[in-house]
């Protein structure tokens, strides 16, 4: 029999790695941020845009399917956030929907706006899209500011019948006053930037781009290392949401997520494996220079380190979505999620995530069987 | 209520329609095109004909154009959920995520996996490997449309879930229930169509302009024999499943029934009304005025489409909020008063059962959710001040569906006579056929709109039909925020409409690329 508690851990194991494979998808915004400053003529901006153009629906998908699973699976979760941080996330949704249109549109004839605005679009939500993940998902340390009250729905108190309430009127723009917070969204933007390059290293069969992704991986790796450290020092440092597994009230630990991560020994295991896995990808690309695979041990460093830090935000009784504004309504595994019925339903479908992983590795097996040159962007039938 | 809470409630409404509207411009295309492009390219596979790959390409190219645009207001639709719906989204996230994430797992990735195949890869992977990546982009879409349409009509028609008075939530009790619903699956099958019919009219109408230009003919012959045949295939099916919804409609939203037949008082035997002109005097479900100026109705078909019975009885407005029928059941309908009276006890039951959990009575709280239990079918109603709240726009909803139905009957002719001409190989003579089909086009999108204006507005004023109106499902967000997001998003969708439409109006005006060893 499978428990509820096991299936509350399941899913937030889901969600974690979800939000793992998004951050490193990420690398499409990373490259889109990059595309005036490491292309230098417009046939190498074209390459730049042909090999991120091909691969942008995978991270879109992969965050369509990111809200959609958590909205099934931790639904206290989706009102709160969405309901109450409602800027951060209407600028986060603005930048992904002005992706959609910019690569398809952006060389065809007719196009309106001209190729200069869509490549403005694209760098829109290179910089300020992948920055807001990394601000967002840093309030799952720092905490929000909302109050939760189920009880509201009758309408019969004083303030209304809405559960969720945001306390701040800024509606999640206050979460940019933190610098734990625009440490993480840092870290996200030049981690995201780092592996565009190992990426394009990877792919592209052009020795200028190449040279100069190397040398923009050392530089925008070194961003991400100082910024990443800045956030998880003083995460792990700081005060965190811990939850009494007895009276299941939310109180503050000293060094909680220190604990988690001594509490649980795998995941640090995992965690440092995954930052020395990214690490290595950095500096190999950087000083060797014939070493290609930077973008795989860099990419499954970074599924598995955002994996594990989520992890440690969810499990060993804390509280993944903290209120700074009232403790006991920080959103915990126990107190947000779907019903027994529910997430064993939904486990059932995530069988077949084996299954869609595979097909996905087929597709890009058969679309990248070579590195791809200009002469390619013509043969293919199909080009941005 | 306040006006500001009201007003939110209004703003995050056309915030929502704005969405849905542009989605449901682009969307049926992008799904119809990929059903018609998987044909051609079969054709093209069997035969080995080079016209046929050129054909499809062509349309490959529109479906790109068109792809990017529905992608992007869906994201922007299931995020609301949460950001302008945040009761909502816990009040029933139990039921309503589900579908939306298994959208995202077997739909979505399908899609956006065989879509690059689809387009980078004709010289990529083997031709039959690429007819099967086609086939699966269209499989991925149609999968797509399947699971938002079940939570759209779960909305609708409530089914498979029982209310958990601990967790102040509705959870999922029959997964089955809730997927194979007749609401779900008929809803499913004509939008389908309607995607179909607006792919059909627009390949067909297309391909006339070229016919018109004497360009492409032969491209334009092929494209039109089968977005013919597409198109009534399509419109006769969505006659058949149209007739599903009203029978579904009838049974389940009777309120809505009656808003879309200008229905103010039920009969036996109720006719259907083919053509008609509300009385724009009529200002109160009671007060007495005929609610037509001139109607034409057909006898007794109401009752039968609604029924299946010449001589049912159809209950109007006036007796849904008044109440006293009988039931099929044999019980007498209860009247709006009652059933708020039975939802404000479902409510206090509620507030109760907390109380008394908070307090550890717990035989109090046994009784309270004993309470809750037997009134909890009409729990929505106790949100309701008055009798108005319950009636929807009933001139919206009626000339809605009748300008459908009329689209619906006219394309059905259309269709009808140009597969009649495409198989004596006669159009290419018939000018006035061309440019009754190129001025045709947007007519099935206008009818997939109108179909969904009869759907969304009929069901007012419920987000879940009699458990949650519209202003108990809204998140705490000021008006002002929402009115800035609208114009933002308004200024967004109609710009990329505008680019849309300048690039497919230049992709058309330019036609299909010519193949080698083709003449262009």
């Amino acid at each position: 029999m499978i428990t509820y508690d096991f299936l509350l851990k399941y899913w937030w194991f889901v969600m974690s790695l979800l939000g793992g494979i998004l951050v490193f998808l990420l690398f499409v915004q990373g490259g889109q941020s990059m595309l005036n400053s490491l292309a230098k003529k417009e046939d190498e901006k074209k390459l730049l845009i042909n090999a991120l153009g091909r691969k942008w629906e995978y991270t879109f998908t992969t965050l369509v399917t990111f809200g959609g699973a958590f909205f099934a699976s931790f639904p206290l979760f989706y009102s709160t956030s969405f309901g109450g941080a409602y800027w951060a996330w209407m600028i986060l949704l603005f930048c992904f929907v002005l992706q959609t249109i910019s690569y398809e549109y952006q060389s065809k004839p007719g196009n309106i706006f001209g190729p200069k605005t869509y490549r403005a679009f694209l760098f829109i939500n290179g910089v300020l899209g992948t920055f807001l993940v990394g601000v967002v998902v840093a309030s799952f340390f720092t905490g929000s500011e909302f109050t939760v009250a189920k009880g509201n729905i009758t309408g019969l108190g004083v303030t209304g019948t809405t559960i969720s309430r945001w306390q701040n009127p800024l509606h999640g723009l206050e979460l940019l006053a933190s610098a734990r917070n625009l440490c993480l969204g840092f870290a996200i933007l030049f981690l995201t930037r780092t592996m565009a390059c190992l990426f394009f290293v990877n792919r592209l069969d052009h020795e200028a781009l190449e040279k100069r992704s190397r040398k923009f991986t050392l530089y925008n790796g070194v961003a991400f290392v100082i910024f990443f450290l800045l956030f998880l020092i003083r995460t792990l440092l700081s005060e965190g949401y811990a939850v009494n597994p007895d009276t299941k009230l939310v109180y503050m630990e000293k060094m909680k997520y220190l604990h988690n991560f001594i509490d649980m020994p795998l995941i640090p295991v995992f965690f440092v494996s995954g930052v020395l896995a990214v690490l290595y990808g950095i500096f190999g690309t950087t000083f060797k220079p014939g070493f290609r695979k930077g973008i795989w041990f860099a990419g499954a460093g970074t599924v598995v380190t955002v994996t594990m830090l989520l992890l440690v935000a969810g499990y060993n009784n804390t509280a993944y979505y903290p209120s700074s504004a009232d403790l006991q309504s920080s959103l915990t595994l126990q107190n947000s999620s779907s019903s027994h019925y529910t997430l064993s339903a939904m486990a059932v479908v995530s069988l077949l995530i084996p299954f869609v992983l595979a097909y996905i590795f087929y597709a890009w097996r058969a679309l990248e069987k070579k590195r791809l040159s200009p002469d390619d962007l013509e043969s293919d039938g199909h080009a941005y | 209520m306040d006006l500001l809470s009201m007003s939110t409630v209004n703003w995050s409404r056309a915030q929502f329609a704005l969405t849905a509207g542009y989605h449901w411009v682009f969307v049926p295309l992008t799904i119809g095109l990929a059903f018609i492009m998987a044909i051609m390219e079969t054709v093209y596979v069997k035969t080995g004909d080079v016209k046929w790959k050129n054909v499809t390409r062509f349309w490959q190219k529109i479906f790109g154009i068109n792809f990017a645009i529905g992608i992007a207001t869906g994201l922007i639709m299931e995020f609301q959920f949460g950001t302008n719906w945040s009761n909502y989204s816990w009040f029933v996230g139990d039921i309503f995520g589900a579908p939306l994430a298994i959208e995202g797992i077997l739909a979505f990735f399908m899609e956006a996996t065989f879509i690059s195949i689809m387009f980078f890869g004709w010289n990529r992977v083997g031709p039959r490997m690429h007819l099967a990546s086609t086939w699966l982009v269209f499989a991925g879409v149609t999968l797509s449309a399947f699971w938002i349409l079940v939570a759209n009509a779960w909305m609708q028609y409530p089914v498979g879930m029982e209310f958990n008075p601990e967790t102040v939530r509705n959870e999922m009790v029959d997964f089955r229930a809730v997927v194979l619903s007749p609401v779900a699956c008929n809803k499913f099958l004509h939008a389908v169509f309607s995607c179909w019919s607006v792919s059909a009219g627009f390949v067909a109408g297309v391909s006339s302009w070229y016919l018109l230009k004497k360009r492409h003919e032969e491209f334009a012959l092929k494209s039109i024999r089968l977005s013919a045949l597409t198109g009534l295939v399509a419109f006769v099916m969505l006659a058949v499943t149209g007739d599903g919804s009203a029978y579904e409609v009838s049974q389940k939203q009777p309120m809505k029934l009656a808003a879309m037949e200008g229905l103010y008082e039920g009969k036996e035997g109720a006719g259907l009304v083919a053509v008609g002109m509300l009385n724009p005097a009529k200002r109160a479900y009671n007060d007495g005025v005929d609610p037509f100026i001139f109607k034409l109705e057909i006898p007794k078909l109401l009752s039968f489409l609604g029924y299946r019975n010449l001589n049912a009885f159809v209950p109007g407005i006036k007796d849904l909020v008044d109440g006293g029928y009988t039931l099929r059941d044999g019980s007498a309908a209860l009247s709006f008063d009652e059933k708020k009276a039975r939802g404000k006890i479902a409510i206090q039951a509620l507030a109760d059962y907390q109380t008394a959990v908070k307090e550890g009575r717990d035989t109090d709280a046994a009784n309270h959710e004993t309470i809750l239990e037997e009134n909890y079918a009409y729990f929505g109603y106790g949100y309701l001040d008055t009798e108005k709240e319950l009636i929807p726009n009933v001139p919206l909803t009626f000339y809605s569906f009748r300008l459908m139905v009329i689209i619906g009957c006219y394309s059905i002719l259309l269709f009808a006579i140009l597969l009649y001409f495409a198989c004596r190989k006669e159009v290419r003579n018939r000018k006035w056929l061309q440019y009754v089909t190129l001025w045709s086009i947007p007519l099935p999108i206008i009818a997939g709109q109108l179909g969904w204006l009869v759907a969304e507005m009929g069901r007012q004023p419920w987000t879940i039909q009699d458990i949650l109106p519209i202003q108990v499902a809204t998140s705490a967000v000021s008006s002002g925020n929402i009115i800035a997001t609208f114009i933002l998003f308004t200024l967004l969708f109609t710009g990329m409409l505008a680019a849309e439409a300048t690039i497919l109006v230049k992709q058309i005006r330019k036609g299909p690329d010519p193949l080698s060893g083709e003449k262009a």
